[in-house]
């Protein structure tokens, strides 16, 4: 199929989207790094204090969310690979179902919160719900911004016209969706999961 | 190759599954007992073997220019690293 190409281990080195996507990524990489590293380093001085408050987490909410987000990163990859060799019904698809990942992920996290707030845990309470509400709500409105980039690529490969002009696009917009889900992995481990 | 490129993700995706639920388990005392500071050791480098592969897999930095892909490696080490460290502090 002369539309198509395809990126293997064979291939000549391939930039995936564009290089100001990859500039945005490296900057949002180093900005959570020194989050992360501030965190668990004063987690390191009140140790009990946060063991004790990470009690009051749902874990249940917790996982359910990284379970949804790694497979929706896994369809958007695979809407991806199928926009590039002309797949593009199994594209639309895959896209359709990463975007109702997403928005699902976003439900869970509306209602954890409200059950947080309901129980008067709020960002005032202590230093770990501040770096909580401050990390989840970092992330949540990254969520926002990449529901969004979904629907637009979803909008693309919709175009019948669709080639692979267009895959630079679609390449950046899956890469940023795939730090969102990557950002989602740290914090898991950090807020929900590390004793 | 179209289709094993896309084996390849669906197994990637599988074993993200696996590593999550195994981390799961350890943050809940699985295989180390009273002694969570090893659980949390192995569930920070579970958590960057994680990122590492969706990097590699997801993002397509397997196949990207060596000095990105390098960078992402060595910044996923060195979190890594910076974090079982900084952790080490409150053990």
């Amino acid at each position: 199929m002369s539309s198509t190409y395809e990126v293997t281990d064979s291939a000549k080195p391939h930039l995936p989207g564009e290089s100001g996507v990859w500039m945005f990524i490296i900057g949002d990489v180093l900005i959570f790094s020194l989050l992360f590293s501030v965190f668990v380093y004063d987690r390191s001085q009140e140790v009990a204090l946060f063991i004790e408050q990470q009690q009051l987490l749902n874990q249940t909410f917790g996982l359910v969310n990284t379970l949804l987000l790694l497979t929706s990163s896994w369809l958007v990859a695979l809407a991806v690979h199928g926009a590039r060799t002309g797949h593009l019904s199994q594209a639309r698809g895959c896209f359709v179902l990463a975007i109702l990942g997403g928005i699902g992920f976003v439900v869970i996290k509306y209602f954890e919160w409200s059950e947080k707030l309901t129980a008067d845990l709020t960002i005032e309470t202590n230093n770990f719900f501040m770096y909580y509400y401050l990390m989840t709500g970092i992330h949540l409105m990254h969520m926002f911004i990449g529901i969004g980039v979904l629907v637009f690529l979803w909008q693309c490969v919709r175009d019948a016209e669709f080639n692979t002009q267009g895959m630079g696009v679609l390449e950046s917009g899956a890469c940023f969706w795939h730090l969102v889900d990557i950002l989602w992995i740290a914090l898991f481990a950090l807020l929900y999961l590390m004793r | 190759m179209a289709v094993s490129l896309q084996s390849r993700v669906t197994v990637i995706w599988a074993g993200l599954i696996v590593a999550t639920g195994l981390s799961w388990q350890f943050g809940h005392g699985f295989g180390f007992r009273e002694k969570f500071h090893y659980a949390t050791a192995a569930i920070l480098i579970i958590t960057f073997v994680k990122i590492r592969f969706v990097f590699l897999d997801f993002m397509e930095l397997r196949t990207a220019p060596w000095p990105l892909r390098m960078a992402f490696e060595v910044w996923a080490i060195a979190a890594c690293v910076t974090l079982l460290g900084l952790y080490s502090l409150g053990v």
